[in-house]
């Protein structure tokens, strides 16, 4: 199962680098989207993997997960909604203002 | 501490002031003297004490392991200051509510002029000089604001960042100075500095220390050649020039000298620093003066000049020198400040200062000219007036420097100071009220109000009390002051008029005949300055470093900065993997790459969603071109990433992740609706082989840390959440306990950058109009039937249901998988669907909530719920619970947490909703604005 994981978050981690070193705005966005599921996944996975023993207390529970990378997590997936969703914007915002859609703001012969 | 409340009431005061200026014009005027008032009243139980000679410190720890301490401190000095400070702030006070009009904001004003007056009396009383650095920098600070204070004048800006640039500069090489100063010593406190005068002259660090301090103390008195400054400084409203320029400001300049002056003078390069930049100031700024035909012009040049010969004094550095600097800051802060007043009357009664046109006014103006005789004379250091008194001990101390090599050019000097003085007090008088019959002035010239007089006669009076009488008025403050200046017995002095025929008087009479002389010639000499007028310029080299320095700013700047994101983001990611390389093999702790902990088998499920996750993220890249394809494909890897949270028993996350992936491919699918629907191929084989190697490189370093760590056992602090998640926190779900309660205060932060993140996106959408497209990338026509009727009419079926989810989500989130932000995920997602399924216009006729409301209520009431712990005694955020029973649905959980929670969940609805509904408005505009198109 670490196998697994090692290669998903690998996986994730290529893609993003890759699509966010496009040069137009679009793909740079996919590739950050790429990139926090990645980190997420990767903080996550810093309580190591349990499975089938979530963090609620109750009596007839043997072991919990790592509540604290949990936490973290939650609410970095919140704010990086309101980063790709700040970031799709502004783009849409520079595409209309530049009349292109390039990361760098201008256009290339 | 009660010590501190007189550096720190004007401080609170000044708020006070601002506020209570909104009722009325003269409240700020009165609650500004009640303050000051206050301030005094404060120092009152130490006068008497500081008198004897004893010195008071109080000081509570601050960073006790730096030894550093909130300290203050009283003595003779300081208390000179403090009332220089105080009652020539009241009287300025005073006259600044009849000299600013009634387009002036008093509250703004007098804010600003207890700020400074506190930061003035912080410097005086201080007793760490850290913290005394701070109060010089406040004094900066202010100083600037009021400068500055008529904003929309170009000159009181560019006046006033010059007076910050060149203060402010002086201030951090203050600060090197204090804080080698420290190391030398090994305290901060100025008791232990004044007693290791010994120690501090022989350190190697002495030399470097001394400068650095001695830069600090001229940048802020306007010595050579920082002078500049201060004539432009000149901008600032008169009762500001008055306050700053006389009794402050730059005082703070000469007080550091003379704090400091046990410990630092008596060396040559204490002697050969100062005296030679006072004598320099003293020369050339008094020549200047003379040659100024703005009124204040010349009351800045010479009080450039009177700071040079206040310098010169510490320089000499005899006991008696010290004493004459100290009695000459008492008499200059008199004598100027009413100077300056009577300008102020003289602008404010005839609308000009230029004395070009001024002339003859002592026909209209009789009383104020007769006021200004008096300090002028004073200024000039004629006999019977208090300037004379100090100006003598001056030339006196001048003599006992002849024996020195060259030191006897220091009596002729300062002789030819004092002629350059008498002529340009003369000029002051003689020029404004004497000379002919006034014509073209702006304003028919009459007297001031009565009260705008009182300061400059209370001034006044003080200047021939002190001239005529020193031994009875200014005798016992000087004595204390001077022996606190120089930790020690006060050296015989003799404050009287008369010494009989010696040197000085002299001297005093050279400059006096000689003054009036060089008057009489002064037109000849006016037409030869005009063509020198341009050689010293230091206001131009002032210009000319700081257009270089921002010239060399940009080009680093542009060095640095390719302007390029892509190259940005290539030498990043470069660096980044550059560092983890760095960081695998610097260390020597364990190479092997698996640990020692058991791994988990892998079961068929697990083996196909990660298979098809990673074939659709990779499909993603490989589609990456076609947007709308990719951006499907991202959603798939999102809903995979969810069931790899379901497994890994993190339900809440799962949860969030599920919703958030539902409203962002949305609002993707939304922005792309405006944005080309295909990336063009424009990078080469070399560029995507390079980025393929880079990326491959990062997910593989990636994957082998992400094996490396969870083959290793660890050590985590969970326990104590686990622990105390349900007797501390009252919830079973540790994480939605840890979120608002154990680590409310993140979660704050974390909801306001949502609603800031949510505002900024509406503030980028208002009223943006784009012409939406008719056809899609392959020709086809978008289909006009934007709301198909079974969609609509399911949607609104399910609303109901989607919020009774999401509030029975809300409420059990403290104990079982859910809570504020997976809610307003929730309803956000089935608010949307409303906006999708019937159009934005349709939704908002039937819900009319403005959203910017909703995130301000969920802010507010996640704050107040934090501030409620803080009312009963607890820290912030804080949670509270207990059990009630209610009929029918049983035992039900009450706690403070819930509350918090509430708002986490408004301002993750109002944020998400005024993301999603900006963006659907600017659609619904853009069909308005599209071609209509008939289907048959």
């Amino acid at each position: 199962m670490e196998l697994l994981i090692a290669i998903i978050i690998g996986v994730l981690t290529a893609c993003g680098v890759y699509l966010s070193l496009r040069g137009r705005t679009f793909p740079v966005v996919l590739g950050l989207t790429f990139l926090s599921y990645a980190v997420n996944l990767f903080l996550l996975i810093m309580g190591r993997l349990t499975i089938g023993s979530p963090p609620i207390i109750s009596d007839n529970a043997a072991n919990y997960a790592d509540p604290l990378p949990q936490a973290l997590v939650l609410t970095a997936i919140v704010i990086s909604f309101g980063m790709t969703a700040f970031v799709i914007i502004l783009s849409l915002k520079s595409f209309l203002e530049m009349g292109n859609d390039q990361v760098d703001g201008k256009h290339r012969p | 501490m009660e010590l501190s409340l007189i550096a720190l009431t004007p401080f609170l005061g000044a708020g006070f002031v601002a506020v209570i200026s909104r009722l009325g014009r003269l409240h700020a005027a009165w609650g500004a003297g009640l303050v000051t008032l206050i301030a005094l009243l404060f120092l009152l139980p130490f006068i008497n004490t500081a008198f004897s000679g004893h010195v008071v410190v109080q000081s509570i720890p601050w960073i006790p392991h730096l030894g550093m301490e909130l300290a203050f401190r009283l003595d003779g000095l300081g208390l000179l200051f403090v009332l220089l400070i105080l009652c020539i702030g009241l009287l300025i006070i005073l006259y600044a509510r009849y000299y600013l009009s009634e387009r002036d904001d008093m509250g703004r004003f007098y804010a600003y002029l207890l700020m400074f007056m506190g930061s003035m009396l912080g410097i005086a009383t201080s007793e760490n000089i850290i913290q005394l650095l701070i109060f010089w920098e406040l004094t900066s600070l202010s100083s600037f604001l009021l400068i500055s204070y008529w904003q929309m004048r170009h000159e009181s800006r560019s006046g006033a960042r010059m007076a910050l640039a060149v203060t402010g500069g002086g201030g951090l090489a203050l600060l090197g100075g204090f804080l080698l100063l420290g190391e030398i010593v090994g305290s901060y406190n100025l008791s232990d500095i004044l007693a290791a005068g010994e120690l501090i002259r022989n350190h190697d660090l002495y030399l470097p220390m001394l400068i650095l301090v001695l830069l600090g103390a001229f940048t802020k008195s306007a010595q050579f050649p920082f002078h500049f400054w201060l004539p432009n400084a000149m901008a600032a409203p008169t009762p500001v020039s008055a306050y700053l320029h006389s009794a402050t400001m730059v005082k703070a300049g000469v007080f550091l000298l003379a704090r400091l002056f046990p410990a630092l003078s008596g060396t040559s390069a204490w002697f050969w620093l100062v005296c030679f930049t006072g004598l320099v100031t003293l020369v050339v700024a008094a020549y200047i003066a003379m040659f100024k035909h703005d009124l204040k012009g010349l009351l800045a040049y010479s009080t450039i000049s009177h700071l040079g010969l206040i310098t010169l004094l510490f320089g000499i550095g005899t006991p008696m020198a010290a004493l004459a600097g100290v009695f000459h800051i008492i008499n200059h802060a008199i004598f100027k400040a009413s100077l300056f007043m009577a300008a102020g009357i003289i602008h404010h009664e005839t609308g000009t200062r230029d004395m070009r046109i001024l002339r003859g006014l002592w026909k209209y103006m009789p009383h104020t000219a007769l006021l200004a005789m008096v300090a002028a004379a004073s200024m000039a250091g004629v006999p019977l007036f208090n300037g004379f008194l100090s100006k003598e001990m001056f030339f006196a101390e001048t003599l006992f420097v002849v024996n020195q090599p060259w030191g006897w050019l220091l009596p002729i000097m300062a002789t030819l100071a004092g002629i350059f003085a008498v002529a340009y007090s003369l000029r002051f008088i003689h020029n404004v009220f004497f000379d002919g019959e006034p014509t073209d002035l702006p304003k028919q010239p009459h007297e001031p109000p009565r009260w705008m007089k009182v300061p400059v006669e209370i001034l006044v009076a003080l200047c021939l009390l002190v001239g005529i009488f020193p031994a009875f008025t200014v005798e016992p403050i000087l004595a204390v002051a001077a022996s606190s200046v120089l930790q020690g017995p006060v050296p015989d002095h003799d404050l009287a008029i008369w010494h009989g025929f010696n040197t000085a008087l002299f001297m005093s009479l050279a400059a006096l005949i000689g003054g009036i002389g060089l008057y009489l010639i002064r037109k000849p000499l006016f037409s030869i300055q005009e063509r020198m007028e341009s050689l010293l310029d230091f206001r131009a080299l002032y210009e000319f470093l700081l257009e270089k320095l921002l010239a060399v700013a940009s080009a680093v700047t542009q060095f640095l900065n390719t302007q390029s994101l892509q190259r940005m983001l290539f030498i990043f990611m470069l660096f980044i993997m550059m560092l983890g390389i760095y960081g695998a093999l610097a260390t020597d702790y364990d190479y092997s790459l698996t640990g020692e902990r058991g791994i988990l088998p892998i079961d068929g499920v697990s083996l196909l969603i990660a298979t098809v996750l990673v074939v659709a993220a990779a499909a993603t890249v490989v589609m990456h071109r076609q947007r709308l394809v990719s951006l499907v494909l991202l959603g798939t890897v999102g809903l995979g990433v969810s069931l790899i949270f379901v497994k890994f028993s993190a339900p809440d996350l799962a949860l969030t992740q599920l919703s958030v992936e539902v409203v962002t491919i949305v609002l993707m699918l939304l922005a792309l609706y405006f944005l080309p629907q295909q990336s063009p191929d424009e990078s080469g084989t070399w560029l995507r082989s390079r980025d393929a190697f880079i990326a491959t490189a990062a997910g593989g370093g990636v994957a082998l840390l992400v094996w490396a760590v969870l083959t290793r056992p660890y050590e985590s602090i969970a326990g104590y959440f686990l622990d105390n998640s349900l007797p501390g926190g009252g919830g079973t779900n540790v994480v939605n306990v840890i979120l608002v309660d154990f680590r409310g205060y993140d979660t704050l932060g974390e909801i306001t950058v949502l609603a800031l993140a949510g505002l900024g996106i509406y503030a980028m959408l208002e009223h943006l109009k784009i012409a939406g497209a008719s056809h899609d990338s392959e020709g086809r026509a978008w289909d006009e039937d934007l709301h198909p009727t079974i969609m609509a009419s399911f949607t609104r079926l399910l609303l109901p249901l989607a919020l009774l989810v999401s509030l029975f989500i809300l409420l059990r989130g403290h104990n079982l998988p859910g809570g504020g932000f997976i809610a307003g995920l929730i309803t956000a997602v089935a608010l949307v669907m409303q906006y999708l399924a019937n159009g934005v216009i349709w939704t908002q006729q039937r819900l009319p909530i403005n959203m910017h409301k909703v995130i301000g209520y969920g802010l507010l009431i996640a704050t107040c719920t934090g501030l409620a712990s803080w009312i009963f005694g607890y820290p912030f955020l804080t949670s509270t619970f207990s059990h009630i029973h209610w009929p029918v649905i049983g035992e039900f959980e009450l706690a403070s947490a819930m509350a918090f929670d509430l708002g986490v969940y408004l301002v993750v609805v109002g944020a998400t909703l005024l993301i999603l509904v900006c963006l659907g408005l600017v659609h619904h505009q853009s069909h308005q604005m599209r071609p209509r198109r008939r289907i048959r």
